[in-house]
């Protein structure tokens, strides 16, 4: 079934009436996704005023949407003000699933919103993140849903338009995949690689995986060890990755909050050789990512 | 975003945090008037700006003298000269880069007697996704080297966010420390004030480097480095009015006015992308193809042709360039917009250099005959590895 989202996930959306909101719960709903219901505080039981919302039920609050249409997911583009806000009603609304798009939220309401989640019964994806996507079976986020194709690789990444480049290149080598994940750039988010990975290990649908990631933090590293130590337990399954930032220089912040090296930690060559003991193969340029992984599954 | 040491004590003074009395100056005559309210016989003058290092650091001009940017005075004499001299002239630290930085403000504070320096930090500390303290007895030394030679003399406290700062946090961190008596008390206050400070203002880096105990036994944070979470920027126009321009790289500057992520590195090849990890990736891959980037730079989501068009005027500010690569991964956006948007703003802008435009994403082919239609010198390229490897051919054969 992939791993987190598939054809039978209910979704609603938070923020449905923004115009972020509004354009890629169109788009998602377009793609397939069942969107079950959208939350804007105020305007509960009110009609969507785009044409083609408009079947979406509204609710002012997430636990009734949750209580009223049994939606499993949540995707949230509410604005970085009140985004943790949204998030935290979201776990208190008992959402197993929470897709935090939105991009900018402080780190502090973050740090609150992490420690929420702790003895939770929510995962949450992102923020500052693309979603997630399951081919042909469920969309949640902003991810392009014409280069994906259905098949065996799992993807998971922190970047969101190299997960694209992942996905476009497993799709030209005729690979597909079965869930791509953007776990997002922030130092402080919800679900980070091992949790992502742990899933895909696990995934009967899932053969293979890449794993994308950048300089800066440590996750990186932390994942290889992860994917060593099951090695070692017999679980395995063929991988390629990349990180983005070699040519970075020290103690500048390319972008993404979380892509800084600094106290010479984050550098992408000790993440590179980290990944390698761990017996991933790593893709020798961007471009080569889907070409990588077909070597590795071939052996 | 940073400020300056001054802005940072006044923080802390705010906050009841003992630090040494000073006054900034932005001239010879202010830095002379802080005689009368400092208590002397000693008065420190230090250079601000956003770098450490200062001490240590010299200036590039003979008229500033051979003295560091911390300077030692005990006349009103003694503190004009030593701003007249560091004023307008250019600091140069292990921080700053070989450029330096202009001074254009001095900080006159008073001299205290040293007993001991230890080092204190705060951040958010992704590992645990919590603020924690660093600590260590080895203070006004580069944390870093402590960090790699003694790491046993560091020692890190995180605060739960739920249940906030505790005593026995700051108790933790003083018997580490090795403070005694009165101190201990004195310190488990310190950082229960400074742990208010980060959360009040959203800081996402505190550092005091030294914490000193003084000759009298009293805690005093002799330097304070702070800066801030610029996504919490809104919530504290306070901070926002601290923000020192003079001290930010210009192109940086205006690329954030169009929401720009713009880092100017030294290499020839100007780029632009959508999205920060593919933006990464696309100067590692001009590297690999034996080029190096010019700049990172991030267009971001919407990919207009006003951001376009304020993106290529950055890149094309950098004498360095020789050729522009344009890698977008429009996604949901659609190829036909953006291509108007690049011809559009390559038509105005008069670009010289060889542009290479890779487009991927919604009508795609509708995207690349815009491209060959305009009539301007745009090679297309259908992947990544075709646009690194088009762009610096491109430029060798400039050359």
């Amino acid at each position: 079934m992939a791993i987190l989202v598939d054809k039978n996930t209910k979704v609603i959306c938070q923020g449905i009436t923004g115009a972020q909101g509004t354009f890629h719960t169109k788009q998602a709903k377009a793609y397939g996704t069942q969107i079950v219901g959208g939350v804007t505080p105020g305007k509960g039981g009110s009609k969507h005023p785009d044409a083609e919302l408009a079947d979406v039920p509204m609710f002012n609050s997430a636990a009734e949407a949750r209580a009223v249409t049994g939606a499993d997911a949540t995707s949230i583009y509410v604005p970085p003000p009140f985004a943790a806000d949204a998030i935290l009603e979201a776990i208190d609304a008992g959402f197993p699933f929470i897709v935090a798009i939105t991009e900018g939220i402080p780190v502090l309401d973050m740090v609150k919103v992490k420690r929420a989640l702790t003895g939770s019964g929510s995962r949450l994806l992102g923020p500052n993140c693309p979603g997630i996507l399951t081919p042909n079976q469920c969309k949640i986020g902003i991810m392009p849903g014409n280069i994906f194709k259905p098949g065996r690789v799992g993807i998971v990444s922190r970047s969101g338009t190299l997960t694209y480049e992942a996905v476009k290149q497993t799709s030209d080598v005729d690979l597909g995949q079965s869930t791509a994940v953007g776990i997002g750039g922030d130092p402080v988010k919800g679900l980070e690689f091992i949790e992502v990975l742990e899933l895909f290990l696990g995934d009967p649908d899932t053969d293979s995986i890449i794993l994308i990631g950048e300089i800066g933090g440590s996750a990186e590293e932390e994942a290889a060890e992860f994917i060593k130590s099951e090695a070692k337990k017999g679980r395995s399954k063929p991988m390629a990755g990349f990180i983005a930032g070699s040519t970075a220089p020290p103690g500048r912040r390319m972008g993404h909050a979380g892509a800084i090296i600094s106290g010479g930690k984050g550098k992408a060559e000790d993440k590179f050789e980290a990944m390698r003991s761990a017996g991933i193969a790593i893709a020798p340029s961007p471009s080569a990512l889907g070409t990588t992984l077909l070597g590795a599954i071939k052996g | 975003m940073n400020i300056h040491e001054h802005q940072a004590k006044e923080l802390l003074e705010q906050f009841g945090i003992p630090a040494p009395k000073g006054f900034v100056a932005f001239n010879v005559k202010e830095a002379g008037e802080a005689v009368q309210r400092l208590p002397g016989p000693v008065y420190v003058i230090k250079a601000q700006i956003h770098a450490g290092g200062r001490g240590k650091g010299r200036f590039k001009e003979a008229s500033a003298g051979e003295k560091g940017g911390v300077r030692i005075a005990k006349s009103r004499e003694e503190i004009e000269q030593a701003a007249e001299q560091m004023l307008g002239a250019t600091l140069v630290t292990e921080q700053t880069g070989a450029d330096g930085r202009v001074v254009n403000r001095v900080y006159v504070t008073e001299g205290v007697d040293i007993d001991r320096e230890l080092y204190l930090s705060a951040l958010v500390d992704r590992a645990t996704s919590r603020i924690a303290f660093i600590a260590s007895s080895a203070g006004g030394m580069d944390i870093e080297q402590v960090a790699h030679d003694t790491p046993e003399k560091i020692i890190s406290v995180s605060i739960d966010p739920a249940s906030g700062y505790q005593a026995f946090h700051g108790r933790r961190i003083a018997f580490a420390l090795g403070l005694e008596g009165k101190q201990v008390g004195q310190c488990v206050k310190l950082i229960g004030d400074l742990y208010k400070l980060v959360l009040d203002k959203d800081m996402s880096m505190l550092e005091i480097n030294p914490l000193i105990v003084t000759k009298g036994g009293e805690l005093s944070c002799l330097d304070a480095k702070f800066s801030f979470d610029s996504n919490a920027l809104y919530r504290h126009p306070d901070v926002m009015e601290m923000r020192d321009l003079t001290e930010e790289d210009p192109a940086e500057v205006e690329a954030s006015k169009y929401d720009l992520s713009y880092v100017k590195l030294d290499g020839s090849i100007g780029c632009m992308v959508n999205g920060a990890g593919l933006a990464m990736a696309t100067m590692d891959i001009i590297k690999l193809c034996g080029e190096e980037p010019a700049n990172f730079l991030d267009v971001g989501g919407g990919a207009s042709k006003e951001k376009v068009q304020a993106a290529f005027k950055i890149i094309l500010s950098d004498p360095s360039v020789k050729g522009i690569l344009v890698n977008i991964f429009g996604g949901i956006m659609r190829c036909d917009i953006i291509a108007e948007g690049v011809v559009a703003a390559a038509r105005e802008m008069e670009i010289t250099v060889p542009l290479v435009v890779r487009l991927e994403g919604t009508n795609v082919e509708l995207g690349k005959k815009i491209l060959a239609e305009s009539g301007l010198k745009i090679t297309p390229a259908d992947n990544l590895g075709d646009a690194a490897e088009k762009i610096t051919a491109a430029v060798k054969e400039a050359a």
